[in-house]
């Protein structure tokens, strides 16, 4: 079924982003390499919404194109139609926009939603498995607590899907999982994206060596940091060339290096991501984001050279050293350079509101004189999000034949006073803002203020 | 093809900069002004000061011939707003303890510590924030509890600062700081009930004059609360549960404290209790999670709920020192659900300095009052708006920070890198 779902999409070239196309589940060389594998299938169950039309909408595709006055056919759970005057199907349930504003679903390249859920407690933090500093055997999905209340927030605020990592303690935090934001699902194998790949959490600089090293243990230092990755992939390389007993961690370190599984690497310096570049190319395998990376904007070349995304805030900086030269304008930087960017949020707060965020560092970029325009800047919380995470064949924009996740906004979506309206996952209405009855609330959350997030 | 810049193609960007005789009058022409004063807001005005303060403000104003004239075209004016808590000046990596001066584990220093001793005004974060029209900011101390042993209840003494790029006094010890919440228990022993046993005894014997012995304090803490008994300096109590406040409230009737709510995240669920106590609140609203037991009731309508029921509340950013600049983000997202304009406006300028009793200098835009003045592209609620002239008691301030500077350096690479093909 999943992999109808796939082969079902067609292939897309993004305007902010032309890259090499992620692999199809076709062409994935393991089985464990895939969130559709045998083992660990993901139970994600489309939703099939109704036949559903949006008109008179400013449409800002997530694939470069701001579209007034436009229309948006959703069917079968898929886009099936876009642009100014498109054919209405017999029996749509007709949406007037009224000159609302209509994107992408949001998706999230960065988020510990259930994994350390809300309320804060021991019991609770299920992020880091910070006991030894490569943990690549471990999977965050194994964490994924369903009835965290930050995924109820975060649909609320548009987020339709989104990527659960392993925390930053270690030099290999584990596997990452791309999820699908499902109301009122109870089990994580309802909410795996089908298809997507998995990919390895790494992470540079301050954590893994302040935690390991204030244990008396190595790495306490970068330069022990780098010696890790080095010692991890060298097994790597011997496991793959010569097997032998099975091994999680080995397995999913020889799943990047077979190219199956996407690197996430939490990285803020500029230096170290150089490094980090290097790291690859001694052992052959391609970075697919460098995530927080508030210094990318000192290496745009490299970045761009390398086709290695990166995953940032706006706003956030000074809280630790290696975060001392983020700037507000670093996306619109990398993003006038031609690197490929994405707004993520780290955060239960921000991961309700990444417009806004979003919209932070457009501002900030066009007070630098970068003209860079609303079309274009949607992709840092849709498209680019979708490409990080290796799905972007099939989410990200609003293009015929791509999954129906959609919001309609109240405003548009970079004003502060913008509010999601509506949220569609496969064309069905998940969210509506109007009818308490759609805000999903968790087991655990309560409804304060008769379903006011 | 990549879009055209105008960052590459020319030097700099156009700013209102322009040196001013000291005594020389400035007057902002052709804005928007929300006072947030007598006169309101003014549809197409002037406002006139200098370094002594607001000399006049209206739709006709009679302009010197010797003033400065700022065109506003058609801009937004402001007051500058006042941040309610912060540790700017005090703070500069969180992970450097070295650079942390708005906590002290010293024995027999709780009340008594006084953070306005170790401001530096040349803190990198001051002017960040001051990019996001933040011109005051409240200084407030924090808890230090990396000794585990340490049973102090009161924080200490905040101070109120101007973000200038000169020298200005502070106000000192413009409130006291104390939490009444999950973490404060865990000071006391680990129950609110000891908490609140040790405050009322030690509040008690001050008020009934037995001295130190009885109190546990040390003199300089026992002299340092006796304001706060008089009702002079007003106390600023953390705490987030619903029955929290509800005791909060006790307390302040019970032994007549000007009290101040901080956090107060169920503050929803008691806010017609909190209006008639007449208890003003700072709040940030996108705290809307369940994010510690005792906010299990967070919502992001909260200062709308607030607000509607007449508690005067201020609102903050996102985070104590380095993103104080968002609270104006944080009010608009207010306003989205719920909070009029104009009271989202008043919780970051005339409400903090009521609070904190500098209205009568700060906070609106009157003649006689400080001229805290922010010259707006657009609404300052929304991020796509900016600053285009900050002035702080009269006086311009650069519209520059360490985070600019790296970018106007990093610049050249990325209109390098934007030229190639694709």
């Amino acid at each position: 079924m999943t992999g109808g779902l796939l082969a079902a999409a067609s292939v897309i070239v993004l305007a902010a982003c032309e890259a090499d196309q992620p692999r199809t589940a076709d062409e994935a060389a393991s089985p464990e390499t895939r969130q559709t594998a045998e083992a660990y299938p993901s139970a994600y169950r489309t939703m099939d919404g109704p036949t559903t039309v949006i008109i008179n909408a400013s449409i800002l595709t997530g694939a470069g194109e701001e579209i007034p006055g436009g229309m948006l056919v959703m069917e079968n759970g898929r886009i099936a139609a876009v642009g100014e005057e498109v054919d209405i199907p017999d029996e749509a349930i007709i949406i007037d926009a009224e000159g609302r504003w209509v994107t992408p679903g949001l998706i999230d390249s960065h988020s510990h939603l259930g994994v350390m859920s809300p309320p804060s407690t021991p019991a609770h933090m299920d992020v880091n498995e910070n006991v030894d500093p490569n943990t690549a055997q471990v999977w965050a999905e194994h964490s994924v607590w369903p009835q965290d209340p930050g995924f109820d927030r975060a649909r609320a605020g548009g987020v339709t899907s989104l990527l659960v990592l392993p925390g930053s303690a270690n030099l290999f935090g584990g596997r990452t999982v791309a999820l699908r934001n499902v109301p009122g699902a109870t089990t994580v194998q309802q909410m795996k994206f089908p298809g997507a790949p998995y990919g390895l959490k790494m992470a540079c600089g301050e954590n893994p060596k302040l935690r390991y090293g204030s244990r008396g243990r190595s790495p306490a230092t970068r330069m022990g940091n780098v010696a890790g990755y080095r010692r991890a992939w060298i097994d790597a390389e011997n496991y793959r060339a010569n097997g032998g007993r099975r091994d999680l961690a080995l397995e999913t370190l020889a799943g990047v290096l077979d190219g199956n599984l996407l690197v996430q690497n939490h990285c803020y310096r500029a230096d170290e991501m150089a490094v980090m570049v290097d790291v690859g190319r001694e052992f052959g395998y391609r970075t697919t984001a460098f995530h927080h990376a508030v210094e990318a904007y000192k290496i745009a070349p490299l970045l761009r050279e390398e086709d290695i995304c990166v995953a940032t805030w706006a706003g956030r900086w000074g809280f630790k050293m290696e975060a001392n030269d983020a700037i507000e304008e670093n996306a619109a930087m990398l993003h006038a350079a031609g690197v490929c960017v994405s707004i993520h949020s780290d955060d239960p707060r921000i991961i309700q509101r990444l417009n806004v965020e979003a919209s932070v560092a457009l501002s900030a970029g066009r007070r630098a004189g970068l003209e860079i325009s609303d079309a274009e800047a949607i992709s840092w919380i849709t498209s680019n999000s979708a490409r990080i995470m290796g799905i972007n064949d099939v989410t990200g924009s609003l293009e015929p034949g791509k999954i129906a996740d959609v919001v309609l906004w109240s405003d548009n979506p970079f004003s502060i006073y913008a509010l999601a309206d509506m949220v569609f996952m496969d064309g069905a209405a998940v969210y509506d803002r109007a009818d308490p009855a759609t805000h999903s609330h968790s087991d655990f959350a309560s409804d304060p203020q008769g379903g006011q997030e | 093809m990549r879009p055209v810049r105008s960052a590459c193609a020319a030097a700099g960007i156009a700013a209102f900069l322009a040196s001013a005789a000291h005594a020389q009058p400035v007057a902002i022409t052709d804005a928007r002004i929300f006072t947030m004063g007598p006169q309101g807001e003014i549809a197409s005005g002037t406002i006139m000061f200098d370094e002594d303060g607001v000399i006049a403000v209206g739709d006709a104003v009679d302009i010197p011939s010797d003033a400065r004239v700022i065109d506003g075209r058609g801009g937004i004016v402001t007051p500058g707003l006042i941040a309610a808590d912060t540790s700017l000046g005090v703070r500069e990596i969180n992970s450097a303890r070295q650079t942390l001066d708005d906590r002290s584990r010293a024995d027999g220093i709780s009340a008594a510590f006084d953070v306005s001793y170790g401001i530096n005004p040349a803190s990198h974060a001051i002017p960040v924030a001051r990019l996001g029209g933040v011109t005051r900011a409240v200084v407030s101390p924090a808890y230090d509890d990396s000794a585990e042993d340490r049973g102090l209840l009161f924080a200490g003494q905040a101070a109120l600062i101007a973000l200038s790029d000169r020298e200005e006094p502070p106000f000192r010890r413009v409130s006291m700081t104390l939490a009444l919440d999950e973490r404060a228990a865990e000071r006391a022993g680990g129950s609110r009930g000891a908490a609140h046993t040790l405050l009322r005894t030690q509040l008690g014997a001050i008020r009934a004059g037995t001295g130190g012995v009885e109190t546990g304090l040390s003199v300089q803490d026992l002299q340092a609360l006796v304001p706060v008994l008089d009702g002079e300096q007003p106390l600023v109590i953390s705490v987030s549960r619903a029955s929290d406040i509800l005791q909060v409230i006790s307390l302040a009737e019970e032994l007549g404290l000007e009290v101040i709510l901080n956090g107060a995240e169920e503050g929803w669920m008691v806010a017609e209790r909190i209006a008639a106590a007449g208890i003003p609140v700072i709040v940030n609203p996108t705290a809307n999670l369940p994010s510690r037991f005792e906010m299990l009731n967070a919502t992001f309508g909260n200062a709308a709920t607030l607000g509607a029921a007449g508690v005067p509340i201020a609102i903050v950013g996102n985070d104590n020192a380095h993103r104080v600049r968002e609270m104006r983000y944080n009010a608009g997202m207010a306003v989205a659900r719920g909070l009029p304009y104009e009271a989202a406006l008043a919780a970051l300028t005339v409400n903090p300095a009521t609070m904190f009793g500098v209205d009568d200098r700060l906070g609106s835009l009157e003649p006689g009052k400080l001229a805290d003045i922010v010259l707006w592209s657009g609404d300052p609620l929304e991020p796509a708006s900016q600053p285009q002239a900050i002035f702080i008691s009269g006086r311009q301030q650069p519209l520059t920070s360490r985070a600019l500077e790296l970018r106007d350096r990093y610049m050249p690479l990325i209109c390098e890198t934007a030229s190639w093909a694709d």
